[in-house]
């Protein structure tokens, strides 16, 4: 038979142009191209909506929304940004890269692949839709906690099955993701030779699988509820209100960590290139991951420590959180090690690297003090938490986006990005970030709540300067798309490797990657070298 | 007005965002130290793991930093070559799982504390309502709503035309506050009639979900007399940011007398 | 230096089923969205929906299968999917999960609470006076009424007894198909697609009976919720799985498996264990205890 498959290669493939080819493609980069700028679309869709809550914030008093649409701005902003724009990007990134970088020809299920992504489109389009709805978008946040989430209006069905078609893509995109790294290595290619990024990604697969379904049936129990009469969430009936925070958290919070693994992945790519030098322990890097991947199924309930658990509840939530400090800190004192005694540039991609490792760990910081039950009390629901979480997911997962993609944008399009306009991208966002975020924890501290349009006066200062810097980060992002745009019409021819410091399958292609890598198998004394270096 | 009124903060912002660092002093930027044994431990704690993070990032980004500066091409360092070290793994995995042991002895200890319901002297049933509070005094047979004052609730609507600077308490006010006795252990429970909400009193270093169909307990014991304000901390549908709550802390003589004008207007019926 | 050609196949450029399920599944969560909002039109939408997956359906696995007759796959081919099935499986598992979670939480968690025990005293004093938890339940409130429980001894035990051998039958089928004994396995694996329906059937009867005797509904309390939802799931799952079983076994009779390339074969075999294993569960947590 493969002398069949043999012949099929052998013949040139129809060449298809135009829509078509974004359509019907089952190549790789293709999609993974689709991916990027679709994810790219919302993440500017997400932002737009967090300007208006921004906007809005910018003074006491209510000046621009009503108080429902604001919480759908709310709403809308997060579920846009995290299903809509980081997750789909590091699908794109997997898409892309995965294959090169463990010498394959292709996903291990193109045809699906291309399903995964055209999905998305249609879910979006069925939850952007509700923003025009009788009722207006769904307003009860992103955890859609019951029994409030039962009084949105026309959008509610919506929503949940828009949620249900996100999750089909996500399963079957994290599927193919484990078939391509288990089944699609090259000879050669152990498991302990992977490239991190090809590791992050295959445990962040399993956490997609594990933890999507979950959330599924979390939102098919609140249709079932709303509409069918059913009391899974309904005291009277026997239900409990709390029962969905239970469900909702066991997805979402190894769902924090499906947005940040292939951050830490694409940051253990970056950082050894610029300084030159191998990832300072790849092992216990791998360790280190997959044991924040299980630490993170038995440490859901620390977003609910207010709901009144049991103390031995809180206790154990309170522990088994604290402990993901320890692996975390392992990646982080790893990447300070790779960089140690190297021979450092600071190119773009790696300014955004460093920013990284200390914004994210700023984010890691305030986290763990969240974990501390007791002034968990006082932080939760409160702006404290806003701003960890923007520190974790802006300058942590976004920062290590937008590093990849200017890592890789030479690879992708074959010229090099305008390096002056990519480190004036780099200074505008990293300042005017922590001028958004950096004040929100004094907010919070002082006792702002999250989830409201209007504030009291004593938060009028610090909320403002927030919106400003909003402003000044989300126009600084304009910047990257005109770069982006720029590299891909032309610059200077980039060379195969790249960056003078790079290691890995990918590298040994030319640049811009042949629409078709290793339909040949690479030689293993090649991938031994790239993958020892 | 509103264009003014932009203009006046994008300045004001601009120059503070300049002069920020010596004025910070003057903010409310930290979490207030409370009037509760509890609130004490609560801000203690924070402060210390506070403390703690502060001290590893100084050390993890001062190593880093020094090894950015020290280690860069451009001065001329040539790439090492080392890529292992058990005990340096060892090392950095032991430390912070001691550091986190360290922190986590002062926190299971005041948890504990907080859970402890014994000597109760009296109970108040707080129930969440869209978009308002609802206070019940079990053992004195008083009740009543608690909601946001008419000055702010006219102030904050779109377009009011009004400036939020001339409301005192500015969405930190209500038409009638929780009235408490200072230095006694009161009950409180919560609940909630359509959705959930919570009941949060920074100074009181209490924050509880109200819960509809449960009812959650906690504890606090007021050192001061005073007016604490709080707010609801569960989103709970559009007027969520506009359901203060203020609790007003009194000595026993005036609590008494307080209870006893309400005994008055509080229609006798179930106190359920 | 090697010049190893890998031979996977990758269809380039030629799927068009991908968009068109997108279409058809929209359609159909849109119509239901609709219907659901109470907006009728929303039924034609549903029914182009379907019509548009279900044609989808056909004709990916159509395709799928002529590749896979005209031997485009090879042997690594074959193992992606056996990854891509096995993983498939495990996500289905964390969704009845899901489910399972809001049974043992409310029988373990919310209704003591409800009902005064530990914590709960006050819960109980102050909302719900006069409600004593036990399993099983329609709440404080009573929701629903009055209702008798399914017993585990009748149609339940009967259903049991039928998927296991459905196991046996299909297994007899899958050893046949690998020693070549055409007839056995069409035998045991026409067998085990009866026992599939006849599941199906007995199920219906049994929902019948809780609707219309035992006053048993889907807005019993937590009960019911919990009761109709995994054993509902469980059904539609077992309804697939039969269909399936069917393909495969027109498939067999049309001699598209052989002895050591059956995947398809063993995908759906796979599948349907587990919606046995997920029954063994159903039975014991549902009915039985
Ligand atoms: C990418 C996303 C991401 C990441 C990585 C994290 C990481 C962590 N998060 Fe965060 N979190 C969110 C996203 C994320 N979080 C979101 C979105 C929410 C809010 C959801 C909502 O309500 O809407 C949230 C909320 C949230 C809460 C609930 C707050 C509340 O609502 O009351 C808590 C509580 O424990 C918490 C804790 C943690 C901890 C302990 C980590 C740890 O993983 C951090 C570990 C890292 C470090 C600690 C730094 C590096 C370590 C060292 C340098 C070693 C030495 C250090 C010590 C020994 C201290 N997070
Ligand atoms: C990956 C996830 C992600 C990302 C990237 C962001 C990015 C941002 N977020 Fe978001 N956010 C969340 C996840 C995320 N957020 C979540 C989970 C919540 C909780 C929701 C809930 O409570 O349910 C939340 C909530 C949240 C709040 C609290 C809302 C509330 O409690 O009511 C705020 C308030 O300031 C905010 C602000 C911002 C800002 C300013 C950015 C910026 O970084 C965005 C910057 C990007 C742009 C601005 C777009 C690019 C530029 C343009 C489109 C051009 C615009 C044109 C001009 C500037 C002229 N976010
Ligand atoms: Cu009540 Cu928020
Ligand atoms: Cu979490």
């Amino acid at each position: 038979m493969s002398t069949t498959a043999a012949a099929l290669h052998d013949h040139h493939e129809p060449q298809l142009t135009g829509i078509k080819r974004w359509l019907l493609t089952t190549n790789h980069k293709d999609i993974g191209t689709l991916y990027l700028w679709f994810s790219f679309i919302m993440f500017l869709l997400g932002g737009g909506m967090a300007l208006i809550i921004r906007a809005e914030l910018f003074q006491p008093g209510l000046q621009i929304v009503d108080p429902q649409f604001f919480n759908s701005m709310t709403t809308m902003h997060a579920l846009v940004m995290i299903f809509g724009g980081v997750m789909p990007a590091f699908v794109g990134l997997a898409n892309w890269m995965i294959p090169m970088m463990i010498g394959a020809p292709d996903m291990a299920l193109p045809r699906m692949n291309n399903w995964s992504f055209w999905i998305l489109p249609f879910a979006f389009a069925m939850l952007i839709s509700t923003l025009f709805m009788r009722g207006g978008a769904p307003a009860a946040g992103w955890t859609m906690y019951a029994p409030l989430v039962l009084q949105t209006g026309d959008a509610f069905p919506f929503m949940i099955f828009s949620i249900h078609l996100l999750g089909i893509s996500s399963v079957m995109g994290a599927i193919n993701i484990i078939a391509t790294v288990l089944n699609m290595r090259a000879p050669g290619m152990s498991l302990m030779r992977m490239p991190l990024f090809v590791w992050t990604w295959l445990i962040t697969a399993y956490l997609l699988i594990a933890v999507i379904p979950v959330l599924a049936g979390a939102v098919t129990m609140l249709l079932t509820d709303k509409f069918f009469g059913t009391s899974f969430f309904n005291p009277a009936g026997g239900g409990d209100p709390v029962l969905f925070q239970h469900i909702f958290w066991f997805f979402g919070h190894p769902e924090v960590y499906i947005l940040i693994l292939p951050a830490f992945g694409v940051m253990s790519q970056i950082i050894p290139t610029f300084a030159r030098k191998p990832l300072f322990g790849y092992a216990s890097m791998v360790y280190a991951s997959a044991s924040i991947a299980f630490l993170s199924f038995i440490v859901w309930a620390h977003h609910m420590f207010t709901v009144g658990m049991p103390l031995a509840g809180e206790l154990f939530f309170m522990f088994s959180t604290m402990l993901i400090a320890i692996p975390t800190g392992v990646k982080v004192f790893n990447w300070v090690a790779t960089m140690w005694r190297g021979a450092m540039t600071f190119e773009t991609p790696m300014l955004f690297a460093i920013a990284f490792v200390v914004l994210f760990t700023i984010g890691g910081f305030s986290g763990l003090m969240l974990a501390i039950t007791p002034a968990d009390f006082q932080y939760h629901d409160s702006y404290f938490v806003v701003a960890h979480f923007h520190y974790v997911l802006v300058p942590g997962a976004i920062f290590a986006l937008i590093a990849a993609v200017y890592f890789w944008l030479p690879k992708w399009t074959g010229h090099m990005y305008s390096e002056a306009l990519g480190k004036w991208h780099f200074w505008l966002s990293a300042v005017s970030l922590n001028v958004t975020f950096f004040p929100m924890h004094f907010v919070g501290l002082a006792g702002m709540q999250r989830r409201v349009p209007d504030y009291a006066l004593q938060f009028a200062d610090f909320n403002a300067i927030s919106s400003v810097g909003a402003f000044i980060f989300g126009t600084s992002q304009l910047l990257f798309l005109y770069l982006v745009i720029k590299c891909i019409r032309g610059g200077p021819q980039a060379s195969a490797r790249v960056w003078e410091g790079a290691h890995g399958l990918e590298w040994t292609v030319p640049s811009p990657a042949p629409a078709h890598t290793f339909n040949t198998v690479p030689d293993s004394e090649v991938i031994r070298r790239e993958t020892l270096a | 007005m509103f264009i003014a009124r932009a203009a006046w903060r994008l300045l004001v912002g601009s120059v503070i965002l300049l002069a920020a660092v010596p004025a910070l002093a003057e903010w409310a930027i930290n979490m207030p130290r409370g009037v509760t044994p509890i609130s004490h431990e609560i801000y203690d704690l924070h402060m210390t793991i506070f403390s703690i993070c502060v001290a590893i990032g100084a050390l993890v980004f001062g190593v880093m930093f020094f090894s950015i500066w020290k280690h860069r091409k451009s001065r001329g360092a040539k790439a090492d070559n080392f890529h292992e070290s058990q005990t340096v793994e060892i090392i950095w995995t032991v430390i912070p799982f001691l550091i986190l042991i360290g922190m986590a002895f002062p926190a299971t200890k005041t948890l504990i504390k907080m859970e402890d319901m014994s000597d109760i002297e009296m109970t108040v049933k707080i129930t969440g309502y869209q978009w308002m509070w609802h206070y019940d005094y079990l053992e004195d047979g008083v009740s009543f709503y608690s909601r946001l004052d008419a000055n702010s609730n006219k102030t904050r609507q779109l377009d009011s035309g009004l400036n939020p600077g001339d409301v005192p308490d500015y969405l930190l006010n209500v038409d009638k506050p929780l009235v408490l006795p200072v230095g006694v252990k009161i009950r409180l429970l919560t609940t909630a009639a359509d959705v959930i909400h919570s009941w949060w009193v920074p100074q009181l270093g209490v924050k509880k979900d109200a819960i509809p169909g449960f009812i959650n307990e906690f504890w606090t014991q007021i050192e001061q007399p005073g007016v604490y304000r709080g707010v609801c901390a569960e989103l709970c549908g559009k007027d969520h940011g506009f359901m203060p709550v203020v609790v007003k802390a009194v000595n026993q003589d005036e609590y008494q007398a307080w209870l006893q004008s309400q005994r008055d207007v509080t229609p006798k019926t179930a106190s359920l | 230096m090697s010049a190893v050609k890998t031979n996977y196949y990758v269809p380039h450029h030629t799927a068009w089923w991908p968009i068109v399920g997108s279409a058809g599944l929209t359609g159909l969560l849109v119509g239901a969205s609709m219907i659901l909002n109470g907006a009728s039109t929303g039924s034609y939408i549903l029914v182009a929906g379907l019509l548009i997956t279900l044609l989808m359906m056909f004709g990916w696995f159509g395709t799928v299968i002529r590749e896979s007759i005209s031997g485009l796959y090879n042997a690594r081919v074959d193992t992606s999917f056996r990854w891509s099935m096995i993983w498939f499986i495990f996500s289905e598992v964390m969704f009845f999960a899901a489910f399972f979670t809001a049974l043992f939480y409310a029988r373990a968690y919310s209704l003591p609470w409800l009902g005064g025990m530990g914590k709960g005293v006050v819960t109980n004093e102050l909302l719900w006076p006069a409600f004593e938890a036990m399993w099983p339940s329609n709440g404080p409130a009573n929701i629903g009424g009055a209702f008798k429980v399914m017993g585990a001894w009748g149609i339940p035990a009967i259903n049991t007894a039928i998927l296991l051998s459905s196991g046996v039958t299909v297994t007899w089928a899958h050893h046949a198909l690998k020693a070549d004994h055409r007839r056995q396995l069409i035998l045991g694996l026409a067998l085990t697609v009866i026992l599939g329906f006849t599941f199906v059937a007995l199920q219906a009867d049994e929902y019948i009976h809780a609707y219309s005797e035992l006053n048993l509904k889907m807005t019993t309390g937590i009960y019911g919720s919990t009761f109709f939802m995994l054993t509902g799931f469980h059904g539609f799952h077992v309804t697939m799985g039969a269909v399936m079983l069917t393909v495969i076994l027109l498939r067999c009779i049309k001699g598209h498996f052989s002895p050591d390339s059956h995947f398809a074969f063993e995908a759906v075999a796979w599948y349907w264990h587990f919606v046995d294993v997920v029954w063994l569960f159903l039975f014991i947590f549902v009915y039985w205890f």
